[in-house]
């Protein structure tokens, strides 16, 4: 079998599309290749999907955490605890279990208990408390000398947030930022082995690779090649994301414009 | 199975509320589980040491001015970086394993002609198997997690290794060019100026980290120790009264929930230890937390 046929069979194989059993023994190359490949299509929608959504809630959670009112920032403060405090693992084992026993007196969890809903509400909230952290250093941050400037311009309440707290907030915050992003595409390979069953091997990368490493007991070639694809994404994430961060800084004298500083903390 | 603490747990389908859960909570399983929660201690006890152990080595590593042993050392810093912790736990399990056996088989068996890989398995003699079959089941659970320990310690030392770099990096460049004014040799330097105060740079990193392994022992689960959350799953599935005498619905949940307090509490006990110990390290640094301990104390 040639190896565009394999990627014809396989290359949807995590969406339930082309081959439906997969491949038992004789593993080839180009087959590891591509269900692993396959398999990133589930970390790479939880990923994003996951910022997308957990982006809104952080902000909202740092501008809570920041308030001098008891009733938002206790609540705040508790939610990022809860997130932060605890293992991402331990979270997907207690959600599951709760969407299950919720399912059975109302059915409308049902869709709860698979991964693509289930585990993406977790990463959401996770990842909010995460961001909302940072967010929140940030926001304490500001130089105080912008939120004069926007005093003295007689901004107050909303329009001195949009304008000016909430540009420099993601300013500053946007190295941190990255670097949970991309821990956030790393957290997502939990996903499969937690609780959240992988619906007729639907799986994401790493649940793939070691579908080979167990058969065919070689660890050698399939993490290396999920390696391999993790470095990828990494390096198109930065890229996404230093774009934006150039369009953050757009307005600062070319001398100021400090490159950006990946200090890669490596764990959250 | 351990007998029962309570004399009033022989017959547990009679007993009210309470009585029941005091019985249940203290039945022969659950002495299993609460000694899993020793099995996370312990490897945090071993691996906090071991890898920074690893790490510092790897640091050194890194500053050298060997080049080649500087590229291993940052290479190792480096690879870490990009790819997923639990890809390299899942890795390192098996990758371990085979290399320990693998070596094993060269010292024992040296006459064996048979290649060691065949097709989809991996085949040593008899007496190069870890632990070996006639070995009692102790020994492989400490076999297992043994393994753990050194896989954690690996992936643990890189990130620490990363943060002690930063860490030396950090302290003030003239600190050094003191001390070689003094005629201090680089040795000297190294260990009597550069380490000692390296570590007040280096503590916020090493205390995340901390955090992040205290957050990553359930992986031990993955790593087939018979850890808490493996507990957790079998205690908590639902219970038949064929099987037990206690029997119940599924708690898998609430259990989960008890993992999670657990680990809060962890994170909690955690912080309040790191700040006492940042103040400590603090203490007559040039750095802003020193110089608020000096005003404070003069104050």
């Amino acid at each position: 079998m040639s190896c565009l046929q394999t990627i014809q069979d396989y290359g949807l194989r995590s969406i339930g599309l082309g081959e439906r059993l997969l491949p038992k023994s004789d593993f080839t190359l180009c087959e590891q290749f591509t269900l692993i490949g396959s398999g990133m299509i589930w970390n790479v929608y939880f990923g994003i999907m996951a910022l997308a959504t957990g982006f809104f809630l952080a902000t909202a959670l740092a501008v809570g955490k920041a308030s001098s009112n008891i009733w938002l920032r206790k609540p705040s403060e508790w939610f990022i605890f809860i997130f932060r405090g605890s293992p991402l693992f331990i979270q997907f084992f207690f959600a599951y279990f709760l969407f299950l026993s919720l399912k059975k007196p109302y059915p409308m969890f049902d869709g709860f208990t698979s991964a693509w809903l289930g585990a993406l509400i977790v990463l959401f909230f996770n990842t909010a408390a995460y961001s909302g952290e940072i967010f929140y250093g940030a926001l304490r941050s500001i130089p105080k000398g912008d939120i004069e400037a926007a005093d003295a311009y007689g901004m107050s309440g909303w329009s001195r947030f949009r304008r000016v707290v909430w540009p420099t907030t993601l300013r500053l915050a946007w190295p941190a930022y990255t670097n949970e992003a991309i821990f956030l595409f790393h957290a997502t390979t939990l996903v499969f082995f937690s609780a959240f069953p992988a619906w007729q091997q639907r799986g994401d990368a790493l649940y793939y690779a070691s579908y080979f490493a167990d058969k065919t007991f070689n660890p050698f070639v399939p993490y290396p090649i999920l390696a391999f694809y993790f470095i990828l994404l990494t390096l198109v994430v930065i890229g996404g994301f230093g774009l934006v961060n150039k369009r953050l800084n757009r307005h600062l004298p070319a001398a100021k414009k400090a490159k950006m500083q990946f200090r890669l903390n490596l764990a959250r | 199975m351990r007998p029962a603490i309570f004399s009033f747990c022989s017959d547990p389908d009679v007993l009210d509320t309470f009585r029941w859960f005091s019985c249940y909570l203290t039945n022969g399983v659950h002495w299993s589980f609460y000694l899993s929660f020793l099995k996370v201690l312990a490897l945090l006890a071993v691996t906090a040491p071991v890898a920074l152990g690893f790490g510092f080595a790897g640091a050194m590593a890194a500053r050298s001015h060997f080049p080649p042993l500087s590229w291993l050392g940052k290479g190792y810093i480096a690879v870490v970086r990009g790819v997923p912790d639990i890809a390299f736990f899942m890795f390192f399990v098996i990758a371990l394993d085979q290399a320990f056996e693998w070596t094993r088989h060269k010292i024992l068996c040296p006459d064996w002609t048979d290649p060691i890989r065949q097709g989809n398995d991996f085949l040593v003699c008899q007496a190069a198997k870890l632990p070996l079959g006639s070995s009692p089941e102790w020994m492989h659970e400490t076999y297992g997690f043994f393994l753990a320990v050194i896989t954690f310690s690996i992936v643990f030392g890189a990130f620490a290794a990363n943060v002690l770099f930063g860490g030396m990096r950090a302290v003030p460049h003239a600190q050094l060019e003191t001390a070689e004014a003094y005629g201090m040799s680089r040795r000297q330097t190294f260990w009597r100026v550069l380490v000692p105060q390296m570590w007040v740079y280096a503590l916020p990193g090493l205390s995340n980290l901390w955090m992040v392994l205290i957050k990553a022992t359930p992986l031990l689960f993955l790593l087939g120790v018979e850890d808490i959350v493996y507990w957790a799953r079998e205690l908590g599935g639902t219970k038949t009264s064929k099987f037990t005498a206690y029997p119940h619905g599924d708690w898998r949940m609430w259990y989960f929930l008890f993992l999670l307090v657990f680990y809060l509490g962890m994170t909690r006990v955690s912080e309040i230890g790191l700040e006492k110990l940042m103040r400590r390290l603090a203490h007559g640094q040039a750095t802003s937390g020193g110089e608020l301990l000096r005003k404070e104390t003069t104050a």
